[in-house]
């Protein structure tokens, strides 16, 4: 077809002119989340303080260093490569997104929540208790551009990418919702970062 | 067209706005829930909560509905992305549900968190499997 460019394997790893058959969920990569998990149930379940310590920052660090990096750094490169090496980088990149984030994100938050009602950081008279509310509207607006926005149009990505000719021009289209909230999130991340060295320096 | 594209555009099926109304009752599960958290472990003022609970459940219904009345759509794909995807948020919520159990929270107040992550659990599953199932080849499915 005039104006088809199929995605191809790199050198090696499948026959050239191949089209790589995308995994969606890295199904190997499903028992490390399932003993995060677990780790993150023991932590809230016995209360222990560096359990739930170790989950919050890991997590944290983990996902507002990822969410900074993609935004900043790989998105604008990724911008700038053909539609090919774009959605050819973004067929290796995005099925890792899907299993890695809600998994980061979990860690921190319910580890987070667990910590701070054990400090006593949730009672009204605690002097964190307006940086928490804080905190959790920015997750808020987080959790609802993830979810809501982003994470459905990653699956359509992989899923379109999936088909016998993908559709570039609807792929772009999805793409562009990366692009758009890129602003939000890089914003509400640097929130983050000012809220919680906030608490943690009190 | 520029020979860097992966295919021809297609034309797009027009479809009824389920992921705003799913991804609209996820945001006001998410307000209700911020609600419901900052006053832990003290009882958070229900009203509120629980308007906003009632909101997210008519959108939620809302969304169901206009689904259900769609003709041409991918269902198989659409059924087998949310199957998934609902496995993988109820476990989440499970998990915040423990969290709250945990931290003895009841009565009423667990009753509406119970119902907001209920909503949180299939709002997202639907939102998902309707963005990617709009996009499927019908003659696929």
């Amino acid at each position: 077809m005039s104006g088809t460019a199929h995605l191809t394997a790199p050198a090696g790893a499948e026959p050239a002119g191949e089209r790589v058959k995308i995994q969606i969920i890295p199904v190997r990569g499903l028992p490390v989340v399932a003993l995060v998990m677990a780790f993150v149930v023991f932590a809230i379940a016995s209360n222990n303080k560096w359990a739930l310590m170790f989950c919050h920052v890991v997590g944290g660090g983990l996902w507002t260093g990822i969410d900074l990096f993609v935004g900043l750094v790989l998105g604008p490169i990724l911008g700038r490569l053909s539609i090919p090496a774009r959605a050819e980088f973004s067929a290796r990149f995005m099925p890792k997104m899907v299993i890695i984030m809600p998994t980061v994100v979990t860690m921190n938050l319910a580890a987070g929540f667990q910590m701070a009602r054990e400090l006593g950081n949730l009672t009204a008279s605690s002097p964190n208790h307006a940086w928490l509310i804080a905190s959790f509207c920015v997750v808020g607006v987080m959790v609802i551009v993830a979810l809501g926005i982003l994470e459905p149009a990653n699956i359509a990505v992989l899923s379109e990418m999936n088909k016998k000719v993908p559709n570039g021009e609807r792929i772009h289209r999805l793409m562009n919702r990366f692009i758009y909230t890129a602003g939000i999130l890089g914003a509400m991340q640097i929130a983050t970062l000012v809220i919680m060295t906030r608490v943690a320096s009190r | 067209m520029s020979d860097t594209t992966l295919s021809a555009p297609d034309v797009d099926r027009p479809y009824p706005p389920v992921a705003w109304l799913t991804s609209l009752a996820l945001g006001f599960v998410v307000v209700g829930g911020i609600i419901m958290a900052s006053y832990a472990p003290r009882q958070a003022p229900l009203k509120l909560a629980t308007a906003l609970l009632v909101a997210a459940l008519v959108l939620m219904a809302t969304a169901v509905v206009t689904l259900a009345r769609i003709r041409q759509f991918a269902w198989k794909r659409f059924a087998v992305i949310f199957k998934w995807a609902l496995l993988a948020y109820a476990i989440e919520s499970a998990m915040i549900e423990f969290a709250f159990v945990k931290d003895h929270m009841h009565g009423a107040s667990l009753v509406i968190v119970t119902l907001m992550l209920a909503v949180f659990a299939t709002s997202v599953p639907v939102t998902i499997a309707f963005t990617t199932a709009r996009y499927a080849d019908l003659e696929d499915d």
